[in-house]
């Protein structure tokens, strides 16, 4: 007899096809190609109409402020006429204390206009508390699910503060332990309830943070002649660099996209030992390099946010990195934020280090810190996990075992991706869901040569190459 | 009567659920995962009167009756924001004392600096 999980799972294309509002399958093309562009403008929003929805949510416009005392500290270990201009975007200044306030008022003015009662979301992080504030200020019924605690009910302070916003905005959080049947639950209550499914990767969501890529281009412009060089996305599911990218693309500007996650590398997301020893919720590569190299992986049937289209660099930085530029950022600019947009903040420093003085660097993004998130309350709850915290050379990072805080700002040194291995990655992946024995049509190749921003012919060696074993 | 172990219908209560036994959960989960149940925890309105362990309906913030063993009553949160590391201390006093000491040297004509304070940045006049 099939168990509960089994009935509910098989029911999944039935209860989504409902929950998502809208129809994916318009879209498909082939077991690997589907009409992305298609697919992301099917809502019928401008960017326009975007930023008139949320200026009415009380969502964007936050302030874009230069970070001159973090550009001085750069500058005084830089080479001669190196260390770039550093800027951040203090997205914190939202209702709900994160961009993901831009995601959360794009799915909820959508169930508002289709007559939905109420929104699920399945999330641990920032985007509950955005998608709470919202359909609370809508009116709707909403309901998070989120994976809290580990076996012992022991919950990673970040998590447990990020309940407590839920609930403080009127949500019903289901609280779990640890598993990736979080979203089998979350199936069944959308099943149960009739709302809409708020995905994080929805084409309304990852739409919604295109006016951050617009708003930063424009005010760069102002503030300095021009949109910045560069712009850093903290990067874990991928709607981060995707709707940033597309934001500025749309507005004209030709910036370089790095990305940054915390390199948790050797820790499983799936384990129930694993779950309290990451520190860091997201923003990190364990969700950073899966959402890259498959972005199908997601709660919806094609993921909007396709992150290897438009990523230019991928950096990742250690967890004592991270943690000392979060307190170098409220010691020196006044700015008690993080931890999610200080993963940003550290591939800054070590990226404007190589980049000549008249570069830009815009970290694209803020969060609230306080109870819970604060990087203090982080690193003492690390210590009874049994993780060893000391100050020493940031490459001795063992994440799961050792943070180490760096002793000096020259050793911040993010480490560089190869992206070529990711694509490579994206590529046997696509295979792989393809099923066994698909040949991939020219059209195949042409889409993930646009998924990987490589060429047909790059995807063509790649396949014989994985063909070749 | 409402205490710390007995609420009354109405209060605003805590209720312990089990999702999925062990042998229900989905397949591929890490060995230390799949060995323990998908255990749930949900807040509402009590629907009667228990004591703690008791099962027990609630009435959810969406609306929704929920059936679980009954876990807290008046559930709060006490996280924190730590204390100060030692391992950070520092950070702030040695940062500051060095881009003083860079400003110093740049006023010196060796190299420009995003912003001396006192004097007008990039951005006057706006």
């Amino acid at each position: 007899m099939a168990t509960r999980y089994e009935t509910v799972m098989a029911r999944k294309g039935e209860i989504m096809k409902r929950a998502l509002g809208m129809d994916y399958a318009e879209f498909e093309r082939s077991p690997i190609a589907f009409d992305y562009e298609g697919m992301m403008s099917a809502h019928g929003y401008t960017l326009e109409r975007i930023r008139g929805i949320q200026r009415s949510a009380g969502v964007g416009g936050t302030p874009l402020l230069e970070l001159r005392n973090i550009t001085d500290l750069v500058r005084s270990y830089a080479e001669p006429g190196y260390g770039a201009r550093i800027f951040v975007k203090d997205e914190a200044a939202n209702m709900a204390g994160s961009f993901k306030d831009r995601r959360a008022s794009m799915s909820i003015h959508v169930a508002g206009e289709k007559g939905f009662a109420g929104v699920i979301a399945a999330t641990s992080g920032n985007y509950g508390a955005a998608v709470a504030s919202q359909a609370a200020r809508a009116g709707l019924k909403c309901i998070i699910c989120q994976e809290t605690f580990d076996s012992r009910h022991v919950g990673q302070p970040e998590i447990v503060e990020k309940s407590r916003l839920c609930e403080a905005f009127g949500a019903e959080v289901v609280q779990m332990t640890v598993g990736p049947e979080l979203f089998f639950h979350m199936l069944e209550l959308l099943d149960a309830t009739g709302y809409l499914s708020a995905s994080l990767y929805s084409p309304f969501g990852v739409s919604g943070i295109e006016s951050l890529g617009a708003e930063l281009a424009e005010e760069m412009t102002a503030l300095t002649g021009a949109p910045p060089t560069h712009v850093v996305c903290t990067h874990a599911g991928g709607g981060n660099t995707t709707g940033t990218a597309r934001g500025l693309k749309r507005v004209g500007a030709r910036t370089e996209i790095v990305s940054a996650s915390v390199d948790l590398s050797g820790l499983h997301m799936a384990s129930d030992t694993d779950f309290n020893r990451k520190s860091f919720t997201t923003g990190h590569t364990g969700f950073g390099v899966p959402f890259a190299t498959w972005p199908d992986r997601a709660d919806v049937p094609r993921n909007a946010a396709r992150s290897l289209r438009y990523m230019d660099r991928y950096l990742t930085v250690s967890q004592g990195e991270v943690f000392y530029v979060t307190e170098a950022l409220c010691k020196l600019e006044g700015l008690e934020r993080g931890p999610s947009g200080n993963t940003a903040m550290a591939a800054a420093m070590s990226l404007a280090r190589e980049l000549p003085s008249d570069a830009t660097v815009v970290v694209q993004e803020t969060e609230y810190t306080g109870a819970g998130k604060h990087h203090w309350s982080q690193l003492a709850f690390a210590r009874t996990q049994g993780v060893e915290v000391r100050c020493g050379d940031p490459a001795e990072n063992v994440p799961g075992k050792a943070i180490v805080i760096p002793e000096r700002p020259e050793q911040i040194r993010a480490q560089e991706a190869d992206l070529g291995k990711l694509h490579r990655s994206y590529v046997r992946n696509a295979l792989k869901h393809a099923g066994e024995g698909y040949q991939p049509t020219p059209e195949d190749l042409v889409f993930m040569a646009e998924d990987t921003n490589t060429s047909p012919a790059t995807i063509e060696e790649m396949v014989a190459g994985l063909r070749a074993g | 009567m409402t205490d710390e172990f007995r609420c009354s219908p109405g209060d605003w209560v805590e209720v312990e659920y089990v999702l999925l036994e062990p042998a229900e959960r989905a397949a591929g989960l890490p060995e230390d995962t799949a060995a323990q149940p998908l255990r749930a925890w949900v807040k509402g309105f009590a629907r009667a009167a228990g004591m703690i362990g008791d099962a027990i309906e609630v009435e959810t913030m969406s609306g929704r009756v929920v059936g679980g063993h009954l876990s807290a009553i008046s559930p709060g949160y006490t996280h924190t924001f730590g204390t100060p590391p030692t391992e950070l201390a520092a950070i702030g006093r040695e940062l500051r004392a060095r881009i003083a000491e860079y400003r110093a040297d740049a006023m010196d004509g060796e190299f420009v600096p995003s912003h001396v304070p006192g004097v007008a940045g990039p951005e006057a006049g706006e």
